[in-house]
């Protein structure tokens, strides 16, 4: 069963530039999908569509619901969207306060919120900072904070765009293991193509607002020469 | 890493830090109107207010020289008002002038020194301070750490491409200030995206309301009373 399915999807930005040229794109329940492609291919605005961020032509479903103004609160719970900076992610004053603030949206007494941001901060391995600031904690600290901030609300979907962005190599172990032991179906929006062998099953290479090829990790990225090793 | 210290402070565990918020508002609220209310020659009055902050410290278990050191950051701007006062004739106005403005200043400090931000904002919104004010000074607070280190990063780049003369230097600064700005306004873009992400909607939901316990009460009706006996000479 599709959790993600996207048909025909096109964006243009004000300024006119075509990001998004026809995707179609699919993510079934408990799958990894490693995006690859170069900078300002796409990757970014088309997983701002999936939690209804921006809104293209096309059509886009989360779990069966299509993605419009009456849906978004509901989308927004089905898909976990994990930015690349973590300091825009985490905005409250304290970690425990940051990842209950999901929750609190969603309509939980502050009791349920707290309960279940407890519960997330424990999943991530976070349990001891709940009262630090964001401020105080390292990059990789940041990062597990933020996957707690989106797995609180109990997604079906886990979008991670350049997770691996600023972590030294302990960190991305420490990532990789984190992911590999989440249950959610994920999209890895990356770089790091030893990141993306790691946990990705399949991989789908974005070009120029366009699905250019999919196929395994190892198959795209020979096909389409994307390792930093590569021919020059 | 910034580790502001009054912050670290604030997070300190006295008798002092565990009393609610509002308990140490309302006490702040009455210590600096009975110390603007006081008449300048009344200085035995401004010795006990500075003898009842001396046992506040105490309780509070915070460095003595520290807090007088920050508190006496207010001293350049009220003493230039002093020295005018005391030009023109009245002296004993102008000592009062300088002693409300540091007592006032300590006082201030006390409390954000021994309430963590997250309460106190907490503790202002439940006495009626409006919430969009509120959630501006929580996120000053909590991006001013984010661009500053910006800023620092930026400044250490200029100096590290040094030799450049006055004039060009000032244009750099301009120019540096110009980046920070355009880049704040991109972050407060990511951050209200962040925040859709999960489910903002617009209005900013409650967590943990504070409790206001008996010794609270007691403390508030303590501090209140201390102020208001020393303001009357009693």
């Amino acid at each position: 069963m599709s959790v993600i399915q996207a048909r025909g999807l096109r964006y243009r930005y004000p300024d006119g530039t075509q990001a998004l040229d026809g995707i179609n794109f699919h993510l079934d329940a408990g799958e990894c999908v490693a995006l690859l492609g170069a900078n300002g291919s796409g990757k970014t605005t088309f997983v701002l569509h999936l939690n209804g961020l921006l809104d293209g032509e096309g059509s886009i479903e989360v779990c069966g619901m299509p993605v419009k103004k009456e849906t978004l609160q509901r989308v927004r719970a089905k898909v976990g969207l994990v930015f690349q900076d973590s300091d825009e992610q985490l905005f409250m004053p304290t970690v425990l306060e940051d990842v209950a603030f999901g929750p609190a949206n969603l309509g939980l007494s502050p009791q349920e919120a707290v309960a279940r941001a407890h519960k997330a901060l424990e999943q991530v391995g976070m349990s001891g900072a709940i009262h630090k600031a964001p401020y105080h904690l390292s990059s990789g600290e940041k990062r597990r904070v933020a996957i707690a901030g989106v797995l609180v609300m109990e997604p079906e979907v886990l979008v991670l765009d350049e997770p691996t962005t600023s972590l030294d190599p302990p960190g991305q172990r420490e990532l990789t293991r984190l992911l590999r032991s989440l249950p959610q179906a994920k999209l890895l929006v990356t770089h790091d193509i030893q990141f993306a062998e790691a946990l990705a099953t399949r991989a789908v290479f974005f070009e120029r607002g366009r699905v250019a090829g999919e196929g395994s990790v190892h198959d795209v990225v020979a096909r389409f020469n994307w390792s930093s090793r590569g021919s020059e | 890493m910034h580790h502001v210290v009054v912050e670290r402070w604030s997070r300190g565990s006295s008798p002092l830090h565990a009393r609610d918020a509002r308990a140490k508002l309302g006490a702040l609220l009455a210590f600096l109107i009975a110390v603007a209310t006081t008449p300048p020659v009344a200085q035995a009055a401004f010795a006990a207010y500075a003898a009842l902050l001396a046992i506040a410290i105490g309780i509070s278990r915070l460095p003595v020289r520290a807090v007088l050191r920050r508190a006496a950051l207010v001293l350049p701007f009220s003493t230039t008002f002093a020295v005018i006062t005391w030009w023109s004739g009245d002296s004993a106005r102008a000592l009062a002038l300088a002693e409300k403005s540091f007592l006032s200043g300590l006082a201030a400090l006390l409390l954000v020194a021994t309430t963590p931000l997250t309460d106190l904002l907490r503790g202002l919104e439940s006495v009626g301070v409006p919430r969009p004010l509120i959630l501006v000074v929580q996120f000053l607070y909590r991006y001013l750490f984010v661009i500053s280190e910006q800023a620092q990063h930026m400044r250490l780049a200029a100096r590290c491409r040094q030799g450049l003369g006055r004039g060009s230097r000032f244009h750099a600064a301009a120019g540096a200030l110009g980046v920070l700005f355009a880049r704040s306004w991109e972050r407060a873009d990511g951050i209200y995206r962040a925040m859709l992400a999960r489910g903002f909607s617009g209005r900013y939901p409650p967590i943990a309301p504070a409790r206001f316990d008996a010794r609270d009460a007691a403390f508030l009706c303590a501090a209140v009373a201390a102020a208001v006996a020393i303001r009357l000479g009693l």
